[in-house]
């Protein structure tokens, strides 16, 4: 193995294969997730921007500060978002088991890993349905926000428009993951990957939903921690 | 050596990744809101610069473990990960240049738009929502609209 490795790794550019030693798919999975991520840069630097340009912002910590079935008036800052944190890393955790047992051609193990990653996701996005949904009630949107600054002065529009398009763009990408997930799991299920010899499709998959989490981690500090 | 038992310890080896990597995950997180409920009770604005910058490197830190292990970038050869991280690098002078752009805006705002500077730092009156946001769902859009007038007085 380390032979061929060597052999390998000096003649990368001599032609015949592939410099980058992936397969095609992949290649192409990790070009398309470096445009998402100058996409999702290009939105959180923005709202940085102008949240540098503006003398108040609203806190954090007195916008999100409710969870489910919480009592009226509940003062509970950053505990529903670390919820949605875990719930998002832990469904990154079950989607590498998922991958490393296709690398192992284990398909009942794939199946069951990408059910629980999809139960994950869905989990993921219901929290986030919920949170929009009270914000909602309290009067946030975009284009309005009850929120008054951190020092008390009057807010713009701004926090609450960022939040719910850089979440939402977010979220979308979520929903699109999962609906990916359930693809690959009706693909194993119905032996298609079996067929071909290899697992290589639930590797693309799994980069997709790895970088819906790292996303989330920037989404996360940016609005719920700083 | 069998080709199954180098297998087998190739996926124990795996898992084992697997764990430490999510252990360290969690417990930058943990560490992340442990700060972040820290930092409400304090005003300082040096302090809390400095907690913030601690708490961006502890997400660099994290994006690293997500980006090397659970995508496997560092396994893959190094054309790999050039082709992919040094394109990113122009990051570096996104976020810096904006970020200086956007404060250098707020200094010129308030030191030649005199208006803006008094409009933020009038202390508003907090917008009755919550209360009666059942009854009074129509009160409370037209409460928005007339907000603006108010701010002005």
């Amino acid at each position: 193995m380390s032979t061929t490795a060597t052999a390998t790794t000096t003649k990368l550019w001599g032609g015949g294969k592939s410099p980058f030693d992936v397969e095609y798919g992949k290649l192409m999975m990790w070009y398309f997730l470096m445009s998402d991520a100058l996409t999702f840069g290009a939105f959180l630097i923005s709202y940085g921007t102008i949240r540098f340009s503006t003398n108040g912002w609203p806190d954090p910590n007195k916008v999100f500060k409710s969870y489910p079935f919480a009592a009226e008036g509940v003062n509970a800052p950053l505990v529903f978002v670390s919820i949605m944190t875990f719930i998002l890393i832990i469904s990154s955790v079950t989607m590498v088991l998922a991958v490393q047992a296709g690398k192992e051609m284990k398909k009942k193990a794939v199946a069951t890993y990408l059910i629980l990653t999809i139960i994950g996701g869905i989990a993921f996005l219901s929290c986030q349905a919920w949170e929009w949904n009270h914000l909602h009630s309290e009067g946030a949107w975009w284009g309005m926000n009850p929120f008054l600054n951190a020092d008390g002065s009057a807010s713009s529009t701004n926090f609450t428009n960022y939040f719910f398009t850089i979440t939402g763009f977010h979220g979308f990408h979520v929903l699109s993951g999962v609906v990916i997930n359930i693809i690959m799991l009706i693909m194993t299920l119905t032996d298609k990957f079996e067929k071909r010899g290899h697992y290589l499709m639930i590797e693309k998959a799994g980069l997709y939903w790895h970088f819906v989490d790292l996303v989330w981690v920037f989404v996360f500090t940016c609005f719920y921690l700083i | 050596m069998s080709h199954t038992a180098t297998h087998e310890d190739h996926s124990a080896e795996v898992r084992k990744e697997v764990t430490k990597v999510t252990i360290i995950l969690s417990v930058l997180t943990v560490i992340e809101l442990a700060l972040g409920f820290y930092m409400m009770g304090i005003e300082a604005a040096g302090t809390r610069l400095l907690i913030k910058g601690t708490i961006v490197i502890l997400m660099l830190a994290k994006a690293f473990y997500i980006v090397a292990y659970f995508m496997h970038l560092k396994h893959e050869v190094k054309n790999l990960i050039m082709t992919v991280c040094v394109p990113l690098c122009i990051f570096f002078w996104f976020i810096t240049a904006f970020l200086i752009d956007g404060n250098s805006f707020r200094n010129l705002r308030n030191t030649y738009d005199p208006h803006y500077k008094a409009q933020s730092s009038i202390k508003a009156e907090p917008k009755e929502v919550k209360h009666e946001e059942k009854e009074a769902k129509e009160e409370k859009k037209e409460g928005l609209k007339l907000d603006e007038p108010r701010r002005a007085d």
